[in-house]
């Protein structure tokens, strides 16, 4: 891989890498006393690695000649690698601590593998390591394609797919170590928080610059999703976590948003995470892997300018209806209920625009769990997103709130939509990107989309019941006007629910795993001479544009 | 660049784009979803107009119904202190006699107490009242503190080595470790203490021990257990003679205890519940006993 990289282009990489791994030593010498310098190690070992693999192939031969005809594949091979590792690592912890609600035991008395550190580890696992690398592979692939063009670097897209492993394993590490700013989803400390910032800004401006470079006269939807996913989330992660630290070389650090305005900025990062990383760049990845699986043109395009523009604006305001009923004032609480409420619409016209999609190539559903797998997506993003801003509606929120009801929607969004367009999205990308004709077993993909659906639903389905008795149970009273239960009889009557939790998340676990498997398996089959549907070509930059 | 065709199964024309291969339909946007979208839309603007919804510099427009959710959330407490006010009043005043007589309100007491029970004390004491290693069994005859409604309900609202002023106070000092005791006096204490509720322990072997241990008791142990062993309600030390036991009754618990001192920790639930509530539970306590027996 190194070798498609030009020998200046090699050592600007080899100098990023002895950079990142003296910040490390930095790191590790201020933080000594603190948990900061294990990640300081962290950081060193991992700019070390890096330099040391370039240094290896520093004097190699010069790439071939014309590198800008071609498509820059490699990045993206490696990024569906860490994907599947971090898939089965992030829905590992998740039954581990889905269990772990079941039989408390399972915490083994420590510190380290408490509730409370495991399940960050689980969040951050799946949503940026397999969300995230999932997320960066595919729209390194389809912003090249979509735009004739091959990506405007050669070392940043190293730099932001490295980085931003670099972030997550800090995040991870973080909270085994007891390292975490008590933020939902954004838990990392200021330094990896720092860090992630310039990760994500090359990120945004590689981005860009390919789609400057575009020979198409047209951006296409998918790009345009792809671009609100990284401006967005670059604009959420800053300012939600402006922090001070106690010291240089301390992991601890203070928000800088007071009280409530903290609880509304934590929420309004919180929500827009979900829409900005986990709908909007995934929607990227239906509008192009969905109508290239099945042969269909896209149902409409003014529907797909309606969702976008509607997704982009409402999904902004809808934050604060996580803190109905709180000191939140009442006003930001309507706002929000209200937002939540006219975005079902464009939310729903994208499901939609996805299924309309399919008509003409039902049969290729029937017969292709590949594209059932984005079929299922789309039904699943649909179903969530109405469940998502019924349950903004304040009285609804009344029941709904604190119970698992909450944990069982964002899960019919997270396994249901999220992981299902990524499998559907790998098993139409993982042929095409090693020339492979197709995936080493259909039998595999067939088995896979069973066990993620059979999981899904199971988990979906405990978790509504168990959410709804709860949320019964905490606001029945007796006639004398006292409660009824206590909040142990809540736990007791959720104990069948976690087992059958626990079941669906390992089923689905073991759905990642015959992925990872059989896009093993497909990866070290021998290439064919031309794989099939293969692409229009990269536009060589020499030549100008017509 | 691709012209505008013309797709053979939906007989729509496409915009004339391309990308790859992928096309799009210049399909309008079918007029169901338009008309839901409306709905929406004038759904939250009606909201907006009955409830505060809307920043105005330093207020807000605060709606045509008036609601607040701080008047709300405060006239539902009211209206809830008045539909418990039928026998939390009477909680309050009444003596525990005439609670314990009356079978209506003792139901109450049950309903309620079970609730308070389980979100108050079940997590050191059991949901069932039982307790378990360190936590006193509620359910038995044997109490530290004495088990009127009267006494646990003093027990309640102070807290035992509590940061309440009136706290009540129970110290097991350290004898072994802040060498009051040596080794060898520590061992024959607990042995004796041990054969108060053993008597078969009692033998050829154990007996020079345990003689030993009856004087070290007599000059050290019973200011507060009392020369017969038995305790005292009133310093909170426990009965040394039963088979009730906080912290073990086996004699390598009973040496860890002398050795190293017991202080245990009971809140104060002054501030924390509400008179009815702490009278509830101290009736609900005492009537573990009918359950038991």
């Amino acid at each position: 891989m190194l070798a498609n990289l030009t020998s200046s282009e090699r050592q600007n990489a080899l100098v990023i890498a002895v950079a990142v791994a003296i910040a490390g030593a930095a790191m590790a010498i201020a933080g000594r006393a603190d948990v900061m310098g294990v990640h300081g190690v962290i950081v060193m070992l991992f700019g070390g690695v890096v330099a040391w693999l370039v240094m290896g192939s520093l004097y190699a031969p010069e790439p071939a000649e014309d590198r800008s005809a071609s498509y820059y594949d490699d990045p993206i091979k490696v990024g569906i690698a860490l994907a599947m590792v971090w898939a089965v690592f992030g829905m590992f912890m998740g039954v581990w601590v889905a269990a772990q609600l079941a039989w408390p035991s399972l915490a083994f008395d420590a510190a380290w593998s408490s509730f409370g550190r495991l399940r960050p580890m689980h969040t951050s696992g799946v949503i940026f390591g397999f969300g995230g690398n999932a997320l960066i592979a595919t729209s390194f692939h389809v912003v090249q394609r979509t735009s004739r063009a091959r990506l405007a670097g050669q070392v940043s897209p190293w730099f932001v797919l490295l980085g931003f492993n670099l972030f997550c394993v800090l995040a991870v590490s973080g909270y085994l170590l007891g390292v975490t700013q008590s933020k939902e989803y954004a838990e990392a400390e200021w330094y990896a928080d720092l860090w992630l910032v310039i990760v994500w800004v090359t990120y945004f401006i590689l981005y860009i610059a390919t789609i400057a470079r575009r020979k198409e006269p047209h951006i296409y939807v998918a790009n345009w999703y792809f671009m609100a996913f990284i401006l967005v989330v670059a604009i959420l992660h800053i300012v939600n976590n402006l922090a001070l630290p106690v010291s240089w070389g301390h992991a601890k650090s203070y928000t800088i948003w007071p009280g409530v305005q903290d609880a509304m900025v934590q929420w309004w990062y919180g929500h827009n995470a979900v829409a900005f990383f986990l709908t909007a760049g995934f929607l990227g990845m239906l509008y192009y892997y969905l109508p290239v699986r099945a042969q269909r043109p896209i149902f409409s395009y003014r529907l797909s300018i309606l969702s976008f523009w509607g997704i982009t604006f409402f999904y902004m305001w809808a934050g604060s209806h996580h803190l109905h009923y709180t000191a939140l004032p009442h006003w930001v609480q309507t706002l929000g209920m209200t937002f939540s409420v006219m975005l079902l619409v464009p939310s729903w016209a994208s499901a939609g625009n996805a299924l309309l999609t399919l008509n003409g190539a039902w049969h290729r559903v029937r017969d292709d769990a590949t594209l059932r797998f984005m079929m299922a997506a789309a039904v699943f993003y649909g179903l969530s997103t109405f469940e998502g801003s019924f349950m903004a509606i304040r009285p609804v929120n009344s029941l709904s709130h604190y119970t698992d009801w909450t944990v069982g929607h964002v899960h019919a969004g997270a396994l249901g939509w999220v992981a299902l367009i990524t499998f559907g999205s790998f098993y139409t990308l993982v042929p095409s990107l090693w020339k492979r004709e197709r995936m080493y077993s259909a039998a595999l993909v067939e088995w896979h989309f069973w066990l993620a659906i059979a999981g899904t639903l199971i988990y979906v389905f405990a978790m509504w019941n168990s959410g709804i008795i709860q949320g019964l149970m905490w606001r029945t009273y007796t006639e004398e006007g006292a409660l009824a239960y206590s909040f142990v009889d809540s736990l007791v009557a959720m104990y069948p629910y976690y087992i059958a939790r626990a079941f669906g998340g390992l089923l689905f676990l073991i759905g990642a795993l015959v992925g990872c498997y059989n896009i093993w398996m497909t990866v070290r089959a021998a290439p064919v001479a031309a794989a099939r549907g293969s692409d229009v070509p990269a536009h060589p930059a020499a030549v100008p544009g017509e | 660049m691709a012209e505008v065709e013309r797709d053979p199964f939906t007989g729509r024309e496409t915009t004339g784009h391309e990308w790859n291969g992928i096309k799009e339909l210049d399909t309008p946007i079918p007029r169901g979803v338009l008309m839901f979208l409306i709905v929406t839309h004038i759904w939250a603007i009606a909201w907006w107009f009955f409830v505060p919804a809307w920043p105005l510099g330093t207020t807000y427009t605060k709606g045509l119904l008036g609601v607040d959710q701080h008047t709300t959330v405060e006239a539902r407490v009211v209206e809830g202190q008045r539909q418990r006010a039928a026998w939390t009043s009477r909680l309050e005043t009444e003596p525990y006699e005439a609670i314990l007589a009356d079978q209506t309100l003792m139901r109450t007491v049950r309903d309620t107490g079970r609730q308070l029970f389980g979100d108050n004390c079940a997590a050191c004491h059991g949901r069932d009242g039982k307790g378990r290693a360190n936590y006193p069994d509620l359910t038995d005859d044997d109490w530290i503190w004495g088990g009127t409604p009267e006494m646990i309900e003093q027990t309640m609202r102070v807290g035992v080595n509590s940061p309440h002023p009136d706290s009540r106070v129970g110290q097991m000092p350290a004898f072994g470790r802040d060498e009051m005791l040596d080794r060898d006096q520590v061992r024959n204490v607990a042995a004796y203490v041990y054969s108060l509720s053993h008597p078969d322990y009692a033998s050829a072997q154990t007996s020079a021990r345990i003689d030993a241990g009856r004087e070290v008791f007599a000059t050290t142990c019973a200011a507060c257990h009392g020369e017969n062993a038995r305790g005292s309600a009133e310093l909170g030390a426990p009965n040394l003679t039963d088979a009730y036991w906080i912290y073990g009754g086996d004699l390598d618990t009973i040496i860890a205890t002398v050795h190293g001192g017991r202080q245990g920790h009971m809140p104060t639930w002054d501030e924390r519940l509400s008179k009815a509530e702490i009278r509830t539970l101290a009736l609900y306590v005492y009537d573990f006993r009918n359950g038991a027996r």
